[in-house]
């Protein structure tokens, strides 16, 4: 089985490119399983279902989701195992900056909106500096000059990826990406695999449950901001 | 290699290659000195610091001599003196029994009823098809075949679109997004280039437009104009697909020969006319396949050059209009 990890921040157009593209794979008779991974709630399950993708998904809620996302991801391979899917695409929302969900050695493919400004790539963390494959949606709405500039920033922020242009509604672009998943590496396992990128530390006081604000409350591993003079 | 440029002073590195600070931006607030060299710089920041903004020190070097590899090779221009498209099947599966050679500095008009297939067919040249798209046609350019880094990779694209989105969202003048824009493309003069592009753009516009008006702010027109100015001028790929030009504001005939000037293969759908005539050959597209191939005759070249003076007409209607004037004479018009 190959398996992909696909991030990028909500709405960037993850569920439309993976459903565009599944369509090139399905026609080939390709089995594929979707892995969706969210925060607090998604719909896009069904959208799945409803294009006949067997799809299973979880909600991290109060945790951070790609920590969620990490140490569920086992449990999730083996099903797309015992399922004998070909393809197993997982779909996680990046909601932070600092994470991304990649693995080592496993096609990695982050999705970014054109509409997002020519300033985003950079600020942009491992999600887009660590993907094989950059996705760039939403271009049709933008001029080609400004879609190209966006690939410049997105070129910097990643210099080894590929970058391609998805629609994720007419599916422009969608051929070349099912191509690219083709030729991702095969694996039979994911035990002992390792993230491509660390986890960003955590634990203060507020990761177990507080609330007050104050310096009182604040212990742990904490990091003050400096007020320019 | 890898030695030069780690021993290249900071600032020397970054005047050879000013884009490069665009890696760098997350890591620029720790730009202390530029007497340094890059690779002091480099030793001079901690683990913590790349992990903080999510690089990856070991790599650095690395990525940055790709980059300077990689934009040194993006600025040598593709060169594409034919396309070649072997017909496929239509939407029922006929044979289109076709095969059509196109040069540069040639325009191919596309026409056929809304739904019919005028957007696959770009589709098929956009992606180079190699007989694995739904129509099974294939696209040769100078006769052969593509590789599939460059069917499919977005940096390398042989083919520029211009599309009836011509939107902005950037957040920058005019100016600013040209300059963007040339530098993105490695031009080494980039002012020269935008101020050409400036002048050419004022060309094909009824309404003039400054450098430092902010993009989101130009009229449609406008941002056509600038837009197929910006194509011509700046852009290498050789060949260009449209999707209609609009009437409104723009001189649709000087944009059509400024690509031309510039030797870019253009295929237009468009149902106009005028731009029709324009065009050595039209493909006729109907039930998903290319029914029928017209080459422009005589007559319809004789007929082009009424529908022009038609044009010139109505321009000089909307610049009245522009104006504030009132056009309460009798108006008379003659093929
Ligand atoms: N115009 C346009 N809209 C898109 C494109 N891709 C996705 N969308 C729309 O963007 C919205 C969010 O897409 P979705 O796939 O749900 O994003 P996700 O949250 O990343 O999975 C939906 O309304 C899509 O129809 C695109 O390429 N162009
Ligand atoms: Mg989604
Ligand atoms: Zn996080």
């Amino acid at each position: 089985m190959k398996l992909i990890t696909i991030a990028g921040p909500p709405s960037a157009g993850k569920t439309s490119v993976i459903l565009r593209a599944a369509e090139h794979l399905s026609a080939k008779n390709r089995k594929i399983g979707i892995l969706k991974f969210d925060a607090l709630a998604t719909a896009d399950h069904l959208l799945y279902q409803k294009a006949g993708l067997p799809v299973q998904y979880g909600l991290s809620g109060g945790l951070c989701p790609d920590h969620y996302f990490i140490s569920n991801i086992e449990t999730g391979f083996l099903w797309g195992v015992q399922q004998q899917f070909d393809y197993l695409i997982s779909e996680s929302a990046g909601l932070c900056n600092r994470c991304s969900p990649y693995i080592t050695g496993f096609l990695a493919i982050s999705v970014v909106d054109s509409l997002s400004g020519a300033h985003t790539p950079k600020k942009t963390g491992p999600m887009l500096k660590f993907a094989d494959i950059v996705v760039i949606t939403k271009s049709d709405i933008v001029s080609q000059a400004e879609r190209e500039v966006f690939a410049f920033h997105v070129r910097l922020a990643n210099p080894i990826a590929m970058i391609l242009f998805v629609n994720g509604i007419t599916g422009q672009g969608a051929f070349g990406l099912s191509k690219c998943i083709e030729q991702a590496p095969e694996s039979i396992a994911i035990s002992g695999e390792t993230m491509r990128f660390t986890m960003p530390s955590s634990l203060c006081t507020y990761c177990t449950g507080e609330t007050s604000i104050g310096e009182q409350f604040c212990r742990g591993n904490l990091r003050k901001m400096r007020i320019a003079e | 290699m890898k030695k030069a440029i780690e021993d290249l002073p900071l600032q020397k590195f970054i005047s050879m290659h000013p884009y490069i600070l665009g890696y760098f931006a997350p890591l620029v607030k720790q730009f202390l000195s530029k007497t340094i060299t890059l690779g002091e710089w480099i030793r001079s920041l901690t683990d913590d610091d790349f992990e903080e903004v999510g690089m990856d020190r070991g790599q650095t070097v690395n990525y940055l001599q790709f980059l300077i590899r990689y934009f040194e090779e993006r600025g040598k221009r593709t060169s594409v003196k034919t396309i070649t498209v072997i017909g496929g099947t239509n939407k029922f599966g006929e044979p289109e029994n076709v095969v059509f050679h196109v040069s540069a500095g040639e325009i191919i008009c596309i026409v056929g009823p809304t739904g019919s297939g005028k957007s696959q067919l770009l589709a098929d040249i956009e992606c180079i098809a190699d007989g694995d798209t739904p129509t099974g046609r294939k696209v040769l350019l100078n006769g052969q075949a593509a590789d599939t880094t460059l069917r499919f990779s977005t940096e390398n694209k042989l083919v520029a679109q211009i599309s009836q989105n011509m939107n902005f969202v950037i957040d920058m003048t005019v100016w600013e997004f040209l300059t963007m824009h040339a530098q993105s493309r490695m031009v080494a003069q980039p002012s020269e280039t935008v101020e050409n592009m400036m002048v050419c753009a004022n060309d094909l516009v009824g309404e003039k437009f400054s450098p430092d008006m902010p993009v989101t702010r130009l009229s449609g027109g406008q941002s056509r104009a600038l837009m197929i100015a910006d194509t011509a001028l700046l852009s290498d790929s050789p060949v260009i697909l449209i999707d209609e030009i609009e009437n409104a504001g723009v001189d649709r005939q000087k944009a059509l020969s400024l690509l031309m000037k510039e030797e870019k293969i253009v295929f237009m759908s468009t149902h106009d006319p005028l731009l029709a005539f324009l065009g050595s050959r039209r493909l006729v597209i109907q039930n998903g396949g290319i029914a029928k191939i017209i080459e422009a005759s005589a007559k319809e070249r004789d007929n082009l050059s009424r529908l022009q003076n038609m044009d010139v007409f109505m321009m000089q209607l909307r610049t009245r209009l522009r104006r504030g004037d009132s056009i309460d004479e009798k108006l008379y018009f003659s093929l």
